[in-house]
């Protein structure tokens, strides 16, 4: 593996939650602790692994990407701005009224969304559909989606778990940013999402447990799962909810609260330095 | 073709088949009533576009979704009840808000599920509907503006809900019949009174309007075949020219299409409405006709209804 390559995507990583921190900032509201735990996640995937045109948003055979986790769109945001799929100034005006951006990904707003989300626990089932779509004109696009781990309490992400190794879509890929923590405290006191691994390996799918920040072992998963033909995979990555930001980091009263001036110029700074 | 007494479930998977042989885009989903919905034409026909999700209605909805994405046509069906409630927020989120072209054809509206009782009987999935941005809502009445409507829908851009029965009833057109999007059809003309109903009602305006033809009074009767967009143009036109509307749909006269009768004329020409629908409760067990004659989805109220109103 590449040192090189390895570096600008952890760069890249870094550099995508200062763009994530400044535009939630600036919006005045939105999620930052899912947004900072994806980070390395998107970069790997927009800066390297995902087959896109940014000049052809409607490529028909490019991958798709959906982020289940909608709300954790100022991160996918930012690399599809530096990917330039529109202007970066753009970044500045996310969530304001008349935005290309809204809080939600709206895929007739943004270029590069492949599909509108922000309702937890259907972004799986959209894969599902694109996956099949997939197969059918014989393309060799796959499919990635993003979901949180407090989204797999929803129901209707076991359906698609379901639809996904019955028809056999071994072009789809689930990525879990299991950062353990939802609005109301972790996982294991909401409700338990655990034995994840078996839950998965018993719907039939090819499990993969990581570091999720670890940028070669992303590298290594997304590989794997696309060698993996037979059946869908799923990559579970262990984050940090507000990674990188020391008042962030496991704290779950950052999952959906803005930053004050003050906490905006601590966090761009423990970032810079993080990223230098 | 026949006439007299088809079924328009059946019109439906015979149109999806014929889709099929000219369109590769139409890709038919179906959660395990096939047999029932008559999707199974279409399976039988193209396996290799028909996929069966199981009893899960929310994640076909949202795998419509996906495949719509791709420039697939996805045909999704379901009983009225399970589409319009259990997966609308799906259908709202993921369909209609990026407005992609899913058709959710569903059949077993209103109370024509009678033997199942209240769990399989829809009686609020069209006022559900009808409230969701970018979806065009329509009601056939017989087997060939079924077969009309499904060919239709498959050529303009954007989620529709169509809505069907499960009875057998008599037809009203024939294969010459041109569905429009959006077009009522005046079936009869009158000057005393409107009649506007929708769905498998309209067989019952028609005899209703036999019974009141023979005691001297002349109803205009029309079929509304789209609730959204509504065709304002008739609807002004009966409510200036007749002296008044009775509206008969299979449905909660909460919200439904009575209602949408209603709410534009009190904006635009304020005019007498009486509406003919199930009066907020829910439905039961038994019969069809005896279902309808309890609740009042008969020729006998629409007669009464319309005496009323020209009292």
């Amino acid at each position: 593996m590449e040192q090189s390559l390895i570096k600008e995507l952890e760069d890249g990583a870094w550099q995508l939650r200062e763009r994530a921190i400044e535009m939630i900032y600036k919006a005045g509201s939105g999620h930052p602790g899912g947004s900072l735990s994806e980070a390395e996640i998107i970069s790997v995937l927009y800066f390297h692994h995902l087959n896109l045109d940014p000049s052809k948003p409607d490529w028909e055979n490019r991958d798709r990407f959906i982020l289940s986790k909608g709300h954790s769109c100022p991160t996918l945001y930012a690399a599809l701005a530096i990917r330039g799929f529109f202007p970066i100034e753009e970044l500045n005006r996310l969530r304001k009224f008349g935005s290309i951006l809204q809080g939600h990904p709206d895929m007739q707003r943004t270029p590069g969304i492949d599909i509108s989300t922000g309702s937890l626990g259907q972004g799986l089932s959209a894969g599902v559909g694109m996956a099949l779509g997939a197969c059918l004109l014989g393309s060799e696009s796959r499919i990635y989606v993003l979901l949180g781990c407090g989204e797999l309490q929803e129901g209707q992400v076991w359906e698609a778990a379901m639809a996904a190794s019955h028809y056999c879509l071994g072009n789809l890929v689930a990525i879990i940013d299991y950062n353990r923590l939802q609005i109301d405290g972790t996982n294991d006191m909401v409700m338990k999402i655990e034995p994840l691994v078996k839950k998965w390996e018993a719907f039939g799918w090819y499990v993969q447990v990581i570091d999720g920040h670890s940028v070669p072992e992303i590298l290594i998963s997304l590989d794997k799962a696309s060698q993996h033909r037979d059946c869908p995979s799923v990559i579970i990555a262990k984050t940090i909810k507000g990674r990188g930001v020391s008042f962030m980091e496991n704290n779950v009263e950052w999952h959906g609260k803005p930053l004050t001036q003050e906490e905006m110029k601590q966090a761009l700074a423990e970032l810079r330095e993080r990223r230098y | 073709m026949v006439t007299n007494n088809m079924s328009s479930r059946v019109a439906y998977g015979l149109a999806l088949s014929q889709l099929g042989e000219y369109n590769p885009k139409v890709i038919v989903l179906d959660a395990d009533l096939a047999k029932a919905t008559y999707t199974i034409k279409f399976a039988e026909k193209y396996p290799d576009r028909f996929f069966d999700f199981g009893i899960a209605e929310q994640n076909m909805v949202s795998a419509a979704a996906g495949l719509a994405t791709m420039e697939f046509i996805p045909f999704v069906s379901t009983f009225a009840i399970f589409a319009s409630m259990r997966a609308v927020e799906q259908f709202r989120n993921m369909v209609a808000y990026p407005e992609l072209n899913v058709k959710l054809v569903v059949t077993h509206g209103g109370t024509e599920n009678s033997g199942d009782g209240a769990t399989h009987q829809s009686i609020e999935d069209i006022a559900i509907m009808r409230t969701i941005p970018n979806v065009k809502v329509i009601v056939p009445s017989d087997y060939f503006s079924t077969y009309k409507a499904v060919l239709a829908i498959a050529d303009i851009q954007g989620p529709v809900y169509l809505r069907l029965g499960r009875s057998e009833s008599q037809t009203i057109y024939n294969e010459n019949f041109n569905f429009k999007v959006g077009k009522s059809v005046e079936l009869f003309s009158g000057e005393d009174v409107t009649i506007i109903a929708i769905g498998s009602m309209v067989e019952k305006a028609v005899f209703a309007r036999e019974i009141l033809e023979s005691q001297g009074i002349h109803a205009r009767i029309i079929d509304l075949l789209t609730i959204k967009p509504l065709d304002e143009e008739a609807i002004l036109r009966a409510a200036i020219e007749t002296r008044g509307i009775v509206t008969v749909e299979d449905h909660n006269v909460y919200g439904g299409m009575g209602s949408v009768i209603a709410e534009f004329l009190a904006e635009k020409y304020p005019t007498r409405v009486l509406r003919v629908g199930i009066n907020d409760h829910f439905g039961c067990s038994g019969d069809l006709e005896e279902l309808r004659e309890n609740f009042g989805l008969s020729v006998s109220n629409i007669v009464g209804k319309v005496k009323e109103l020209l009292k």
